[in-house]
């Protein structure tokens, strides 16, 4: 706001500038209001000192390399392929997580505004205990609770340890996704309930029809950034077993067995979620500082 | 205003109500006509808002009997569908369905709850919207509406159930001066056409003007009612006669 008043002879009066309220850029949520998960807030300056530090490291190193190796930049090249592959074990695991977790976690968190006391408490319970339990714990639990084959009407059905992982890592999804809509659905105005009400609406019809689709805008930025976080998450494959990108990663150390690849090797793999990430999380805070305001 | 008025549409008897421990309502009757205009008014938390709610069911009473259009709303079997469809409410804040045009607005209700025909009820809503003089702004969306502009698309979205009482609850407290006068308008109009109206408001002139019969409430009870030139211009109640001298 400005507010500038000019002195003139006749005392004082506001000159050609009046004050004037200019519009202002809200500030993001550091949280998200619903699930209480803090937002990845990734900015572009957080990329570019991570490509100056792989810069730096891979130079350092390959001042300090023996002749007769290949270089840095070329040991990346060649593995990148298989970093890549091991990648999109990654994101074909947070892909299916997070839907898995989506479906679920929308019935839960259904569940958690029925007008039926006990199934409301039955699944506050389940989204309170899958919410707060770490995820790798879960992940362990779910690793060890699921064999790894199963007989379905005679027919033997091997699991991998991706596909077990990945439902390990559904399982807080699943609880986060139903504090969402649980937030989305309670964050819109009684009054809203009230009006339908008033127009002869019912209770199933006005959630379906009036409330849900209001909060589904609510709940797309919180929802957004938990699949970030979910993204980064995969990773938690690698201790159980899952031939993921820092599984490879380790694995191509220890069959150059270079400590000078250390470094390079994981910032590599650091940048490759960062480039995935990075624009989901833009695009989050973006919707997120949009949408607060003419909600 | 002078109108011929025949069946009681709107009867209460001694409709008592408590939030907890706090009683709103202490035992009120009134009876409203069928075309009736009647205006309700009074200070802030002597329970108008709520008597309003009570009579299409959205709050359910302690004791006493509300009577709608024949249909008893405090029996434990009512059927809401039935009730709502014969009384519509505006409220102060609009309440429009922000994710839907004012058109939508307006027709969601009879093709969804009424079940009927979407062409005609677009052609109903339609003519509702241009009656409220709303009709050029059908495809907007409540948020690029002024106050008053939404309160009216809420009026034709109330009218579109095809009521036959129509509640007011302080539809113009929220809204700027200059859109005032546009609402009101509009209440006129469905005065004017015989449509019962039941108005919980602020605005003494209009309520002057408009209403055949002015209820003044007080803490839970009907402290004085009467023709508006009687209540306004000869006031028995001392608490009338105080709450006038202020407003007034």
């Amino acid at each position: 706001m400005t507010c500038k008043a000019t002195k003139n002879s006749q005392g004082l009066q506001f000159g050609g500038t009046m004050p004037v309220l200019h519009p202002v850029r809200l500030p993001h949520k550091h949280f998200c209001p619903y699930s209480g998960v803090p937002y990845v807030n990734f900015h572009i300056w957080h990329g570019v000192l991570l490509i100056a530090t792989l810069a730096l490291v891979v130079t350092a190193s390959a001042s300090t390399g023996d002749q007769g190796r290949l270089g840095i930049w070329d040991t990346l090249v060649k593995w990148t392929p298989l970093l890549l592959s091991g990648f999109s074990v990654n994101l074909l695991m947070s892909i299916a997580a997070m839907a898995i977790g989506t479906v679920f976690g929308v019935i839960l968190g259904l569940c958690q505004i029925s007008l039926m006391p006990q199934i409301r408490t039955g699944s506050w319970l389940l989204t309170q205990i899958f919410r707060n339990s770490p995820w790798l714990v879960t992940l362990f639990y779910v690793m060890y609770v699921i064999p790894f084959e199963f007989d379905l009407f005679g027919t033997r059905i091997a699991l991998s340890d991706w596909s077990k992982a990945t439902f390990g890592l559904s399982l807080p999804v699943m609880a986060n996704v139903s504090e969402i809509v649980r937030g989305g659905v309670q964050s819109i105005p009684a009054v809203q309930w009230e009006a339908a009400r008033g127009l002869a609406f019912n209770h199933r019809q006005t959630l379906w029809m009036i409330i849900l689709p209001q909060a589904a805008k609510r709940m797309l930025p919180p929802w957004m950034n938990l699949y970030a976080i979910l993204t980064m998450a995969t990773v938690l494959g690698n201790i159980v077993g899952v031939t993921e990108a820092l599984t490879l990663t380790r694995e191509i150390i220890a069959a150059e067995a270079r400590t000078d690849l250390l470094l390079p090797l994981y910032g590599y793999v650091l940048l490759m979620f960062f480039l995935y990430v990075f624009p989901i999380s833009r695009l989050t805070i973006y919707l997120e500082r949009k949408w607060a305001v003419d909600a | 205003m002078t109108r011929k008025l025949d069946e009681v549409q709107v009867s209460l008897r001694d409709v008592t109500k408590s939030f907890g421990a706090f009683e709103v309502l202490k035992g009120v009757s009134m009876d409203v006509r069928k075309g009736e205009v009647v205006c309700i008014i009074g200070p802030s938390g002597s329970g108008k808002s709520t008597l309003l709610r009570c009579i299409n069911a959205l709050v359910p009473i302690n004791s006493g009997s509300i009577k709608v259009a024949g249909i008893e709303v405090n029996d434990k079997r009512l059927d809401e569908l039935a009730l709502r469809r014969r009384v519509g409410m505006v409220f102060q804040s609009y309440n429009l369905f922000p994710h839907r045009t004012a058109l939508e607005n307006v027709m969601m209700a009879p093709i969804h709850v009424l079940k009927q025909d979407k062409e005609t009820v677009r052609k109903l809503a339609i003519k509702l919207l241009e009656k409220v003089r709303m009709g050029e702004k059908a495809n907007a969306y409540p948020g690029q509406l002024s106050g008053g502009q939404q309160q009216r698309v809420a009026i034709a979205r109330s009218l579109a159930m095809q009521p036959e009482v129509m509640m007011f609850d302080e539809v113009t407290a929220a809204l700027d001066p200059e859109t005032v006068k546009e609402v009101l308008i509009a209440i006129r109009e469905l005065a004017e056409e015989g449509m019962t109206c039941i108005l919980v408001t602020h605005e003494m002139g209009f309520a002057r003007e408009i209403a055949d019969t002015v209820y003044f409430t007080d803490r839970g009870v009907i402290v004085e009612y009467g023709p508006p030139a009687e209540l306004f211009g000869n006031p028995k109640d001392p608490r009338t006669q105080a709450f006038l001298a202020q407003i007034l």
